[in-house]
């Protein structure tokens, strides 16, 4: 692929993880509740775009660090949808979550060296992320690392999450979702 | 295919102010639906209202009139509700009408919203009782003393009044949106399918469901597809399939097993490698399955093509059709607006010979399956005034060559999507939902009057 081209795939797949980002966040405030089909194919682009991304950043500038967690990415499925995730992390204290969760993080952090220095840890991060559900710049490429499907940023929300079992796939898929870049 | 197809009626039966580009969202129809003899036609809206016309019987007396549906009933099917326990509103729009096969005089369609269904009645009455003993003609209490005689009721007609009234809801069973129902050819229970389960009911029973396909997975993180549409075999009351997200159609046998997660058949083309694109998995959603009468085929729907499938060959499907192909290159604009995500119907006209679709910029595709000759037309006031031949429409994909009347691809309207369409069970008229207007074509070829 040459250069250009893969400059162009590149910007198209960031412009279209920003354009589903916003999808997502307006499907949370739709009439009728969190449509399950919707959010699915919205995961699905992302997953797509995520990793066309990736691959054409790689062609553009192959980086070590980048393809090897790329793999254990790619063979799971899509990390958006983490409707049940209330109910095993309700049985938890939810302070006992984070340092479980922020334990098995810290080798994710290695992967962009470049951008690593750009990190916040978790918990700040996600305390600027939470109540700003409408912020627009959200969605433009954030310098966090890269999540295992499965994992959580935070897990403050947990009564809020407990309630909505309809509306939690919006509300943890927000923090999910967003890969390094 | 080809002939001319006579535009008969035009039916605006919501508030649609021509003067103004301004649709009542409410008013916009989201299901048609012909009953099994084509007498009466239901059509559902948003609102959760259900309209019901009947077709007038023909006179030769009056040649014009024949064979022209009507208002029969209207009445508000479902409301809004608000799940207290999710803080979630469920909305009231009609997903889907189907009718019962006619047993008596009555006349039962099922409706259904996202969480419930319902069953409903729908009968005439044209004679009251007159000639009470204790009451008078207002109905008021008479005062006994000024009885002197006793006379005996009698029925006398009266003008004809439809009443509808609920039979059945079938309440509580659905977790996530309904987008199926479906009445088994025993007329005793029928199916209703969500994202991730189908239950079978019984009619008469609404307190119990049975679970016959749960496709949800341990973890919510492992789901990979959902259910789309689901159908009961015209003739096999065992039989029933399904489609998914990911493009495959399941056949299930309900003798098999009491959960029917295990498939009988499996129907799925291959995914051709080259036309891999973000959005390949949208567009190979399947959003609707219809079996053919015959019972022998398959139709389904996803974004660009309509499919004909063989149950007796599940590699891949017997016949492709390409409903608008010239999208291919806009999807990323078509993701962007939402069309992407729309979901089209599909259905069989009464000999399985000829499927429809419709499409953007209220064109809707009929394909000939014999002669392979297909058209779009157009359901719009301008170009349907009662009794004028629907002149055929032509999109021309952006370079190609232009012919006059040609629309292009970039000036169609994505706002006037047809998305629910339906084919008279015997003759060939066809109902057309175009947002919020209710249009019926005739094909009048085979009339003596033509």
């Amino acid at each position: 692929m040459s250069a250009t081209t893969a400059m162009e795939v590149n910007i198209e797949a960031r412009r279209i993880l920003a354009v589903s980002i916003s999808k997502l966040y307006a499907s949370r405030t739709q009439r009728g509740g969190l449509r399950l089909h919707r959010s699915l194919l919205l995961s699905l682009v992302m997953k797509s775009a995520r990793d066309i991304y990736h691959s054409s950043r790689e062609s553009e500038a192959p980086s070590g660090g980048l393809s090897a967690p790329e793999e254990p990415m790619d063979t799971s499925s899509s990390p958006v949808l983490p409707e049940p995730q209330p109910e095993p992390l309700s049985d938890r204290n939810s302070s006992e979550t984070v340092t479980e969760e922020s334990d098995s993080k810290v080798e994710d952090y290695d992967f962009d060296t470049t951008e690593e220095k750009e990190n916040l840890s978790p918990a700040r991060q996600s305390r600027k992320r939470r109540g700003k559900a409408s912020a627009a710049p959200d969605f433009l490429p954030s310098k966090r690392a890269r999540l295992e499907p499965g994992e959580e940023r935070y897990a403050a929300p947990l009564a809020s999450c407990r309630v909505r079992a309809g509306e939690s796939l919006a509300t943890l898929s927000l923090n999910q979702v967003i890969p390094a870049f | 295919m080809g002939e001319d197809t006579d535009a008969t009626l035009t039916l605006n039966h919501h508030g649609f102010l021509p003067d103004h580009n301004y649709v009542t969202e409410a008013d916009i129809i989201s299901t048609v639906e012909f009953n099994h003899t084509g007498e009466l036609l239901a059509t559902g809206d948003k609102g959760g209202r259900v309209v019901i016309f009947q077709r007038e019987p023909e006179s030769k007396s009056e040649p014009f009139s024949q064979g022209e549906y009507n208002v029969y009933s209207t009445f508000q099917s479902h409301e809004p509700e608000f799940d207290y326990l999710k803080s979630l509103e469920i909305e009231e729009k009609i997903n889907k009408i189907r009718w019962l096969p006619q047993q008596n005089a009555a006349h039962f369609l099922l409706s259904t919203n996202d969480k419930t269904i319902k069953l409903w009645k729908v009968s005439e009455r044209d004679k009251r009782p007159e000639g009470y003993n204790l009451k008078d003609e207002e109905g008021r209490i008479k005062d006994v003393s000024t009885v002197t005689s006793l006379q005996v009721p009698v029925l006398k007609p009266m003008d004809l009044m439809v009443e509808v009234s609920p039979r059945r809801v079938f309440a509580n069973a659905h977790t996530y949106h309904i987008n199926s129902i479906s009445v088994n050819s025993d007329y005793e229970t029928y199916m209703s399918a969500d994202d991730l389960r189908i239950n079978l009911w019984h009619l008469d029973i609404t307190d119990r469901s049975f679970n016959i396909v749960d496709i949800k997975p341990a973890n919510m993180e492992d789901l990979t597809e959902v259910i789309t549409a689901a159908e009961f075999h015209p003739l096999h009351c065992n039989l029933f399939v399904y489609s998914s997200s990911k493009g495959t159609l399941r056949l299930c046998d309900m003798r098999e097993a009491a959960l029917c997660d295990k498939h009988s058949k499996l129907f799925e083309e291959p995914e051709d490698p080259s036309a891999r694109s973000f959005f390949s998995e949208i567009i190979s959603s399947v959003s609707d399955v219809k079996f053919s009468h015959s019972g022998r085929y398959l139709l389904t729907r996803d974004y660009l093509t309509a499919k004909v499938w063989d149950l007796n060959m599940e590699s891949k499907p017997l016949e492709t059709y390409q409903v608008h192909d010239y999208l291919r290159s806009k999807l990323c604009s078509l993701y962007e607006n939402d069309c992407i995500f729309d979901k089209f119907e599909c259905a069989w006209n009464g000999s399985d010979s000829v499927i429809m679709t419709g499409a953007y910029n209220n064109f809707f595709r009929m394909f000939d399956r014999n002669t392979k000759r297909d058209v779009t037309l157009e359901a719009s006031r301008e170009s349907s005034k009662p009794r004028a031949v629907l002149k055929p429409r032509r999109v021309c994909a952006a370079g190609g060559k232009r012919r006059k009347d040609d629309i292009s691809v970039d000036s169609l309207d994505f706002t006037k999507k047809i998305l629910h369409t339906a084919w008279h069970p015997n003759e060939n008229i066809i109902a057309i939902a175009a947002t919020n207007n209710l249009y019926i074509f005739q094909d009048k070829l085979n009339s003596e009057m033509h």
